[in-house]
């Protein structure tokens, strides 16, 4: 079976965004794999674990220093990369689009996995369309799986604790969530491995991605200023508890 | 005139709280709002729905064995939107609507902007976050028809009273295949408050200790009527569950007031929360991050000042 992983190459949680012009950040700052394509990886490598003869490649539509997060990818358990060249950013309709393009044009999918969202734009939907264009089942924010002879049995987690149980036919789409598995940091000896496995590169322009009037597209950032001012309580626990309940009856009017 | 939808989300057959905010948004002059309920509970909820400004409600019946398939809600949904007309729907960006509406987008090949805190009809702008909760981003959506998933709790809701008719819709032909649900619910805590929909939430992290310590934040969450969160920290050491978890990669809150007890209030912490309308910090730690970013903060332990209050309320 041949498993896609679909990963994002984003910037770091922690860094500064700042920026440029009217609707782009400054892209010089700490970009890494996407967190929740972590578990994604994970989950794939221990299919091909119980699974012999299972290939794992992992897909990333980015720029061309989003080749690093795809190393990261492979020294993480995936076998081959695709690198998808772009030079400017797509919405989720055409990045489904030309990762649908390059997987069909790759070999023939058993299972795809995404991480359930990107943590820097988040829209939550690539695995929606994935799956669409293929005509695959889809599960997003899974965090139990069982692959069976012709059917994937998967749980995926609402707010609050509450699962559903889906049963869906193979092959099939998967957004994984963060209960699905711990991520199998990489030793240094897959980080020397990794260096050697090969990653193709394809030009986005060369997947004939047709225009479309539909679509999403960022016109303006703003940075999210807090104009927060604290103010310390003092005294002691039952002031404080006084003036808490002060506070949350007649400011912010919850009580 | 345009036909606006909103899907709205029934909790044991009322309507959520947060749809009538997400109504409020969608209201517009020469607008039609039309209101869809997939839970064959139309006639009980059209009091509320009405008083809100809706005039039509759209009553999907689908077959016993496929009302909790998010597939085949999806398909349904998007016939009833062909079928009424509907060029922009709206729906909550709550777990239900996050397995929901891209299903429809995808289907539809339609755009979608999800966790958005506000729309512009007019332009077809949608604002949303980005980046950990540090941009705020604008989104123009072009197409036929427009979805987006409404962040619950972002929008005041206004009253605007109408009278409604409902009409019933027949989907119990409409089948997803590929997909189907063997089971359903398993809540840990099914009475617990939704995160993500609570007007008050009460946090712990690091400063909680342990687990039994998360008991006293649940106390006190029973008397004030809050939803009980934690920190990675807290999760990550196995205090409390990850369903509980706020921040970058666990539930994205808005709630009036957001209560963080023991929590230092790192920017992954803070990509969850900030968006809270008022922050009250608990630390005693007082080199502590979330000491600079709240609205009130108290530099004691948690552990000491939360029991007082819980105490105090239960005196009235």
């Amino acid at each position: 079976m041949q498993i896609y992983v679909c990963i994002k190459h984003v910037p770091d949680s922690a860094a500064n965004i700042s920026i440029i012009g009217k609707n782009s950040i400054d892209e010089n700052v700490n970009f890494l794999l996407n967190p929740y394509d972590e578990h994604a990886l994970t989950e794939a490598a221990r299919i091909k674990n119980n699974l012999p003869g299972t290939e794992v490649i992992a897909v990333c539509l980015g720029k061309a220093d989003a080749e690093k997060t795809l190393r990261s990818a492979l020294a993480m358990g995936a076998d081959r990369g695709i690198l998808i060249a772009k030079e400017k950013n797509y919405d989720s309709r055409v990045t489904a689009l030309a990762l649908k393009a390059a997987i069909e044009h790759d070999g023939k999918p058993g299972l795809i996995f995404t991480g359930k969202e990107s943590i820097d734009e988040g829209g939550m939907q690539t695995m929606f369309r994935i799956g669409a264009l293929f005509d695959f089942p889809v599960a997003t924010n899974v965090v139990k799986l069982d692959i069976e002879a012709d059917r994937a049995v998967v749980v995926c987690e609402l707010s609050g604790g509450i699962t559903h149980t889906y049963e869906m036919s193979l092959p099939c789409v998967m957004g994984t969530g963060r209960g699905l598995n711990t991520p199998r940091y990489p030793t240094f000896p897959d980080v020397v491995k990794s260096k050697k496995k090969p990653v193709q590169k394809i030009a986005f322009t060369d997947l004939n991605i047709k225009a479309s009037l539909a679509g999403m597209r960022v016109i303006e950032l703003k940075p999210l200023y807090q104009a927060r001012q604290p103010k310390e309580i003092k005294g002691d626990a039952t002031v404080v508890a006084k003036e808490l309940i002060r506070i949350l009856k007649q400011e912010a009017k919850v009580l | 005139m345009k036909n606006i939808g909103v899907i709205i989300e029934l909790d044991k057959g009322r309507v959520k709280e947060a749809n009538l905010g997400m109504i409020t948004l969608a209201r517009a002059k020469d607008v039609k709002l039309f209101a869809f309920v997939l839970d064959k509970q139309a006639i009980s909820v059209k009091a509320v729905l009405e008083s809100f400004g809706i005039t039509t409600i759209v009553e999907i019946c689908l077959a016993k064995d496929q009302q909790n398939n998010p597939a085949t809600r999806a398909k349904a949904m998007i016939n009833a939107i062909k079928k009424f007309n509907i060029s922009m729907v709206f729906g909550l960006c709550t777990a239900m609507g996050k397995d929901f509406l891209p299903r429809m987008a995808a289907l539809l090949d339609a755009p979608l902007v999800m966790d958005c805190f506000f729309v512009d009809l007019e332009q077809k702008t949608a604002r949303t976050y980005q980046y950990s909760g540090k941009i705020i981003a604008t989104i123009q959506l072009s197409g036929q028809t427009l979805l987006f998933g409404i962040r619950p709790n972002a929008i005041e809701p206004v009253k605007a009273q109408e009278k409604a008719r409902i009409l019933k819709f027949d989907s119990s032909h409409v089948f997803a295949g590929g997909l189907r649900v063997l089971k359903s619910g398993g809540a840990e805590k099914s009475t617990a408050i939704n995160l993500a929909e609570a007007d008050v939430i009460i946090a712990g992290g690091r400063g909680m200790k342990n687990s039994e310590n998360f008991n006293i934040l649940f106390q006190c969450a029973s008397k004030i009527n809050a939803a009980v969160g934690a920190s990675r920290v807290a999760v990550d050491s196995g205090w409390v569950p990850y369903s509980m978890q706020v921040g970058q990669t666990g539930e994205k809150v808005s709630p009036k007031v957001y209560i963080a007890c023991g929590i230092s209030g790192s920017i992954q912490h803070f990509a969850g929360m900030k968006t809270s309308g008022m922050i009250i910090a608990i630390n005693t730690d007082e080199n502590a991050s979330i000491l600079s970013n709240c609205d009130y903060y108290v530099k004691k332990d948690a552990l000491e000042i939360i029991p007082v209050l819980t105490r105090i309320l239960d005196n009235g």
